[in-house]
């Protein structure tokens, strides 16, 4: 145990996220490497900084750094989102994908792109309303006198899954216009490229440092409403403010990989298994995981059978709980 | 800092909790706020912490109603220990504490050194030095209280608001708590209002007591003149022998309840 004590220390916290950062840098860097083409260091060195236009040149720069990038922006808003969400809604079940705050920015952004397709540059903005309406609808349908825990997630259920049989009707009778409907339910990030990334960067940037700027405010907030207030936190504005962050960040990523589910719920536990709860550490920690999480079963869902691929989303639900399950198990964890 | 209740009327939703309260708190003083269950002492500690707002009054903090200032200038002046508090078990008393310093500090994530000597002090006043690092989830009940304490002194506060900092402890821990409150309340002239169920620590700590029933102050003044067999008897429902200990503070020793069968009011 006093191993994993000694990484509950500000510097082992940091070494934490160093390591974090390390592995997310590595996983992209074997997800350029491996695909349906099997490539080679110097192809790909070639590509990436002379434009070399042989084979390896495109497939590198239009396809595969493309779709990493996005893996990793969406695995940190999931995760950052679900990180952020649980600390409000003092939760640990408290996720994008499971109390509707998905759900509800995917139908928003469904809607947008069948219905309204001249406004299709506003699919983001969209689909934050549709992730705010959900958030707050949620936690006003839990609240009284205080949101509790068991409301909370009960109501969220039943709102998602209301919300998420909406969008699959609507994506059934527009089965043609739709694309591929079980890309968006289960979360691919297949045939997504350089505009996907100009669309979103901006609002996940922005959702990002958000989160990082109110993360010590989300612990004086963990502390309880009174004593949040007694310490002078604005405490309704606060939380408005959080919910708006978590809710853009899934907005932003259910925009481009459609409902991706797991990262957002699991990302944050792990994390706060290893380095605790405090979220000025918890907010970056779950951003790098989530996107290692994300790239590197991207990765492999390119490469168990090829030239087919598995979506994301499904090498996630995988692979995620029997890791998460091993961490609980092996830490007396409470959430 | 003088603290004066004005025609507090307060409440959840639709139910009047508190009905046209109207008491001072001088300062420098103890204030206790008593009575049975239900009875509204929570909840007008509530209303003096700004943290619910009363349906009408106000109440005012030398003279202007705390309502006009921000929560954050508050903030630094008053501090609140509600009832219910809820920390990560793995915070370390010392983490804890420091959160007090918050509204000081705003933006600023780098403790100062009056920071530092302000949480050092607020660590020894409370007996929490040699604790300091130890995990709240590892301490005992009353450690775990003065870890608050601790905390909310690190704010500075001038006024400190108490919810029953005594219940679910032993009688030592609680004689311990309020004999903090009391030095406390010496030594650096902070104004304490608090909510408590013993009547005999009440009238031990207090300069003034507050009783307070069906919404209403009913009594209130200094405890050896509301400590009174009838007062208790209206209030709380109970038969008192009243008695006077060697070092002159009243107490009650009570010998039965008078409250009916199919009387009560809970």
């Amino acid at each position: 145990m006093k191993a994993w004590e000694q990484l509950r220390t500000i510097p082992g916290r940091l070494m934490v996220l160093g390591a974090m950062g390390i592995l997310l840098v590595v996983s992209m860097l074997l997800s350029l490497r491996f695909g349906s083409v099997a490539l080679s260091q110097s192809e790909i060195l070639k590509a990436l900084f002379f434009g070399s236009e042989d084979i390896a040149g495109p497939i590198i720069r239009s396809i595969r750094l493309p779709r990493i990038l996005l893996g990793a922006m969406v695995g940190a808003a999931l995760a950052v989102s679900g990180a952020v969400l649980q600390g409000v809604m003092r939760n640990p079940l408290a996720a994008p994908g499971l109390i509707g705050v998905s759900s509800g920015g995917g139908l928003a952004g469904i809607v947008v792109l069948l219905a309204l397709p001249q406004f299709a540059h506003l699919l983001v903005p969209a689909a934050f309303v549709g992730s705010l309406a959900t958030a707050l609808l949620v936690y006003g349908l839990a609240w009284k006198r205080g949101a509790s825990p068991v409301r909370l997630v009960l109501a969220g259920v039943a709102v998602a899954a209301m919300l998420g049989a909406f969008s699959s009707a609507i994506l059934l009778f527009n089965a043609e216009k739709a694309g591929s409907i079980l890309d968006f339910t289960i979360g691919s990030l297949s045939a997504r490229g350089w505009d996907q990334i100009e669309m979103v960067w901006a609002y996940l940037a922005g959702g990002l440092a958000a989160a990082l700027l109110l993360s010590n405010k989300l612990n004086i907030l963990a502390l309880g409403d009174e004593v949040a207030t007694g310490l002078g936190l604005r405490v309704e504005r606060t939380r408005f403010l959080l919910i708006a962050t978590a809710a853009l960040l899934a907005a932003a990523a259910v925009s481009v990989a459609g409902l991706l589910g797991f990262v957002g719920l699991i990302a944050p536990h792990i994390v706060r298994i290893l380095i605790g709860t405090d979220n000025r550490f918890l907010v970056p920690g779950s951003a790098l995981f989530g996107a290692f999480m994300v790239v590197s079963c991207d990765t492999l869902g390119r490469l168990v059978m090829p030239p087919a691929e598995l979506p994301v989303g499904i090498i996630m639900a995988l692979l995620g709980p029997p890791f998460f399950l091993w961490l609980l198990r092996r830490n007396r964890y409470e959430a | 800092m003088k603290l004066e209740i004005q025609g507090v009327c307060a409440g959840y939703g639709g139910k009047t909790v508190l009905e046209d309260i109207r008491f001072t708190v001088p300062s420098g003083s103890i204030t206790t706020l008593l009575g049975p269950n239900g009875c509204g002492k929570s909840t007008l500690l509530k209303v003096i912490g700004r943290t619910l707002k009363p349906f009408a009054g106000s109440v005012l903090l030398d003279g202007e109603p705390i309502g006009r200032r921000s929560t954050g200038e508050l903030a630094r002046v008053l501090a609140i220990l509600p009832q219910l508090h809820h920390a990560s078990g793995e915070l370390s008393v010392e983490e804890l504490t420091a959160f007090g310093r918050y509204p000081h500090r705003g933006f600023n994530p780098v403790l100062s050194p009056h920071d530092r000597a302000t949480i050092d002090n607020a660590l020894d006043m409370t007996r929490m030095t040699e604790l300091r690092r130890r995990r709240i989830s590892t301490l005992s009940g009353g450690e775990r209280q003065r870890a608050w304490i601790a905390m909310t002194l690190a704010q500075e506060p001038k006024i400190l608001l108490l919810d029953e900092p005594t219940t679910f402890l032993d009688i030592c821990c609680q004689f311990e708590i309020i004999e903090m409150v009391r030095e406390l309340n010496r030594k650096f002239g902070i104004t304490v209002i608090m909510v408590l169920h013993d009547l005999n620590l009440a009238a031990r700590c207090s300069n003034q007591l507050v009783l307070l029933k069906d919404r209403k102050v009913r009594y209130s003044g200094a405890p050896a003149e509301v400590m009174t067999a009838a007062v208790l008897r209206d209030v709380f429902e109970i038969e008192p022998e009243i008695n006077t200990a060697a070092d002159g503070t009243v107490y009650c020793l009570p010998v039965g309840s008078t409250r009916r069968r199919g009387d009560g009011n809970e």
